[in-house]
């Protein structure tokens, strides 16, 4: 509460950040991660660093609060002012006073950004008691009185529960209570909702900007996500390699960017709604859709009564029979299709995946182009993988870093001792041209390449055996806007000159929309409403498709969620 | 917990039938007979196979066995062949001296490993961290002996300060402590290290020092003890081979434990000795495993049971 910094002057920004340049110290000498960024944050406003990964927005932010790991990066020149005081300046000590007390940060991943072996009050009143002289006592009051101001029920209760007891999104309200316990000028919020599903991050975001105006505490907030950008910010600054490319209102600057790259950036968003009307994704091979032959629409995967159960066995949840990750669902995914799966974590989409491919065991029915998955062996599931491939989430977990890419995407071949070794080098520059990287690329290893690079190798594996259906689980959420555009385009393309049907699992209700025909929404291991594309985004039926379609932040500053009725848009 | 420690014994009793069994056919298949042994070179034929039926070793394998798990059953070791005396009591005998230099061997080799492992930690990569690990090195690869005798020449023979040898007061159990401590330290503080710079990298220690604690505060109340779980687990295991005797440190300095105790039985084929101190090894490695268990919930209570 009373750090070193001064009573701020209503002339003065809050704080300012000037011409801030910032190294990484690698093996080749340094590197500059951050060039002359610059920017100021007034009091009571909400001020976006928006940008792409590696873009420097969290270097921007620790280097604020001089957190920076010292042995790989160093702020190289640059004045950080918080209210007349200049932080790169101040001793350790005072600097400690600093954080937590006048400027107070929560980070992306709420799971584990509280210590997993302290009770939440003892977190809360360490926060309180490090900055305010105040005994036990009156912390824990205070402690409880933060819970309650962040909507945590059972706030006496809570004070002794671990973070491991509660879920994401009310540790990531522990993280708000803790941060505005000692009631700070300023709250870095990096990425505070990218860890959560849509709804609780509707409910995050809501509660940031109530405690904003009862706390009156200016807000930093750093994100990728453009509709989050319009949905918080008044001012914006778009960040690239870097440096800020361009500052500004936030309706100026979504209605009338200046920069090139917050064009590109804006536009690479998906909206949604973009795609209202219509009833398949956009055609993007430019040729016209061939008219349907005969026999052409049929299912390609057809699963009825679908239960997947963990647990029960010895372990954790030795009592009873386990839990159902999946109930009994039924659905079909016609050839060259998508069938957009979308639902919140532990809504069993990705078990469905796992369970279509025969990878985790299950109940009920699944039938590939006529073939049975089930539990017979590994040989009778061979000609079902050559039917059926799978690109996962993590590009950089999911490709071997010790096998060069063209071994990788040749494997599937050898596996099924499809060519010679002729062919198959044929064959991996084909694929590899397919997905839009050079055939010499084969000889590399995953390391020398982008996410989304890896992505598409992951793409080139999974056709290696010319599958009619790849099952895509959260193929794109690791990687950023503009890059899943495009990832998201090369799928559409091969959807189309390849004739793939794709079992498509995401979150993101935006993607699923772009992506999908039909649509399957999940929730609690049931679908909840399955329909055409067109059926479900435009006429939904149920109140929970209604809710996840409400909560997406769009990324139009206009079209804010605001509390209370009477409340302006714009402050 | 009750049922975690009931689960355990009931397993520990199947382990101890195991270990019975195995080690049973093993010194059965052993080219040494014990009564040769304890006839003396001078006796007859007959004199020996007298003493095969009174230790009765000349009964089936089989038979054997079960009798001897018949004692077992209702707490009997059986008796020594040389000591003529019963194995229980023989090892209960030894039993103080065992768990005294255990717990001081652990409790040296734990403090030596926390302090350097902590300290080569903070420092990675710098040269602490680097004299720091070379010493580990140094450590873990020494031989018992060598370290066990130079603790002696330099702090018994040249300064004085502690014993040779021997055992009853606490100037006794520093040497045989520091030498197993010495040489368990370097584990220790290689496993604290790389424990401590996993949880230093942390988000929730970020986290911590965003809050604007002192860095002493974020290192022993925040990271450590997050690093301490692997190092419980490792007490368990040390729990269990320290109790089966540390024969040549009790060698060197003449301490009373199980070592010298069935170091003797070897040399004299007093099976029932071996096979006793066999079992209660077993069952300290169990009971080692058990407390590490029962302890790391205290510490972290992800793995409270609910």
């Amino acid at each position: 509460m009373t750090g070193p910094v001064g009573a701020l002057t209503s002339s003065h920004p809050l704080l300012t950040v000037s011409d801030l340049t910032v190294d990484a110290l690698t093996d080749r000498g340094a590197k500059r991660v951050l060039d002359g960024v610059s920017f100021a944050l007034k009091a009571g406003e909400t001020l976006c660093l928006a940008g792409e990964s590696g873009s420097g927005k969290s270097v921007t932010s620790l280097s604020i609060m001089r957190l920076l790991p010292r042995a790989s990066l160093r702020v190289v020149s640059g004045s950080i002012d918080l209210a007349g005081t200049e932080l790169t300046r101040l001793s350790d000590r005072a600097m400690r006073a600093v954080r937590g007390g006048d400027i107070a940060m929560i980070f992306q991943e709420p799971m584990t950004s509280l210590n997993p072996v302290m009770s939440i009050g003892a977190q809360l009143i360490e926060a309180i008691r490090t900055h305010q002289p105040m005994d036990e006592r009156a912390a824990r009051a205070r402690a409880l009185q933060m819970l309650d101001a962040v909507h945590i029920s059972q706030a006496e209760r809570r004070l002794s529960q671990y973070p491991h007891e509660l879920s994401g999104g009310m540790r990531q309200r522990v993280m708000i209570g803790m941060a505005l316990s000692c009631q700070p000028k300023v709250l870095i919020a990096d990425e505070p909702t990218t860890a959560l599903d849509v709804t609780v991050q509707a409910q995050i975001l809501k509660l940031i900007r109530e405690l904003k105006s009862e706390f009156g505490t200016s807000v930093l907030l750093i994100t990728h996500d453009m509709g989050v950008v319009a949905e918080m910010a008044d001012r914006v600054a778009v960040m690239k390699e870097g440096r800020i490319v361009e500052i500004g209102g936030a309706v100026d600057v979504f209605e009338r960017p200046q920069a090139a790259y917050t064009r590109e950036l804006i536009a690479a968003v998906p909206r949604l709604g973009a795609r209202a009307g219509t009833d398949g994704p956009p055609r993007v091979t430019g040729e016209a859709r061939a008219p349907m032959a005969e026999g052409e629409d049929f299912p390609i995967l057809t699963v009825r009564d679908l239960t997947v159960s963990y647990g029960g066995g010895a372990g954790w949840f030795r009592a009873g029979q386990g839990h159902a990750a999946v109930e009994a669902i039924s659905f079909d995914v016609m050839a060259g299709k998508t069938l957009g799966l979308v639902g919140e974590s532990g809504s069993g989409k990705s078990s469905t995946g796992k369970a279509v491919l025969g990878l985790t065991p299950f109940t009920g029915t699944v039938i590939i182009d006529g073939h049975v998955v089930g539990d017979h062996g590994p040989g009778a599931m061979r000609p079902i993988r050559r039917l059926a491939q799978m690109i996962f989430q993590d590009p950089y977990a999911s490709l071997d870093p010790r096998m060069t890419v063209g071994a990788a995407i040749a494997e599937p071949l050898i596996i099924h001792r499809i060519g010679d070794k002729a062919d198959r080098a044929d064959r991996v520059a084909d694929l590899l041209r397919r997905v839009g990287l050079m055939p010499d690329v084969a000889s590399r290893y995953p390391h020398e390449f982008s996410g989304g690079q890896r992505q598409r190798i992951c793409i080139a594996r999974a056709l290696a055996l010319r599958p009619k259906l790849i099952v895509a689980d959260e193929s794109v959420a690791a990687l950023d806007v503009s890059v899943r555009a495009r990832v998201l385009d090369l799928m559409l393309e091969l959807q189309e000159t390849e004739g793939l049907a794709y079992l498509f699992i995401s979150h993101d209700m935006a993607v699923i929309e772009r992506m999908s025909h039909s649509v399957a929404v999940m929730k609690s291991g049931k679908i909840v409403e399955i329909g055409s594309r067109r059926e479900v985004f435009e006429a939904p039926r149920e109140t929970y498709t209604r809710e996840l379609i409400a909560a997406v932040p769009l990324p139009v500053p206009a079209m804010k969620h605001v509390e209370g009725e009477t409340a302006p848009a714009l402050s | 917990m009750i049922k975690l420690i009931a689960q355990r014994l009931a397993a520990s009793a199947l382990i101890l039938l195991g270990v019975a069994a195995i080690t049973f056919v093993l010194l059965y298949l052993l080219p040494a007979d014990p009564a040769v042994n304890l006839a003396g070179r001078s006796a007859t034929a007959q004199t020996v196979a007298n003493i095969r039926h009174e230790l009765g070793l000349d009964q089936p394998l089989l038979t054997q066995f079960l009798h001897y798990l018949g004692n077992l059953a209702q707490g009997n070791l059986g008796r020594s062949y040389t000591q003529k005396t019963e194995v229980v009591t023989l090892i209960l005998a030894r039993l103080p001296a065992t768990l005294i230099l255990m717990a001081a061997g652990i409790a040296v080799e734990v403090a030596l490993g926390l302090i350097f492992g902590v300290i080569a930690a903070l420092n990675r990569g710098g040269p602490v961290d680097r004299l720091v690990m070379a010493a580990c090195f140094v450590g873990v690869s020494a031989p018992q002996f060598v370290v066990a005798l130079l603790l002696l020449y330099v702090f018994a023979l040249m300064l004085g300060w502690f014993p040779m040898s021997g055992f009853g007061t606490a100037a006794h159990v520093v040497l045989p402590a520091l030498t197993l401590g010495v040489l368990g330290a370097g584990w220790y503080a290689r496993m604290v290290r790389s424990a401590m710079i996993d949880v230093l990298n942390q988000d929730y220690v970020r986290t911590a020092r965003a809050k604007g604690i002192s860095e002493r505060r974020v290192i022993f109340r925040h990271a450590l003890p997050n690093a301490l779980l692997p190092i419980i687990a490792m007490i368990g295991i040390d729990i269990g081979q320290f109790m089966s005797g540390v024969v040549v440190v009790e060698a060197v300095y003449g301490w009373p434990g199980i070592g010298q105790l069935v170091w003797q039985a070897i040399q004299q084929v007093d099976l029932p000795i071996i096979m006793g101190v066999t079992l209660v090894s077993a069952f300290a490695i169990v009971a080692g495993n058990l407390i590490a268990d029962l302890v790391a919930p205290l510490i972290d209570p992800r793995i409270r049971a609910r």
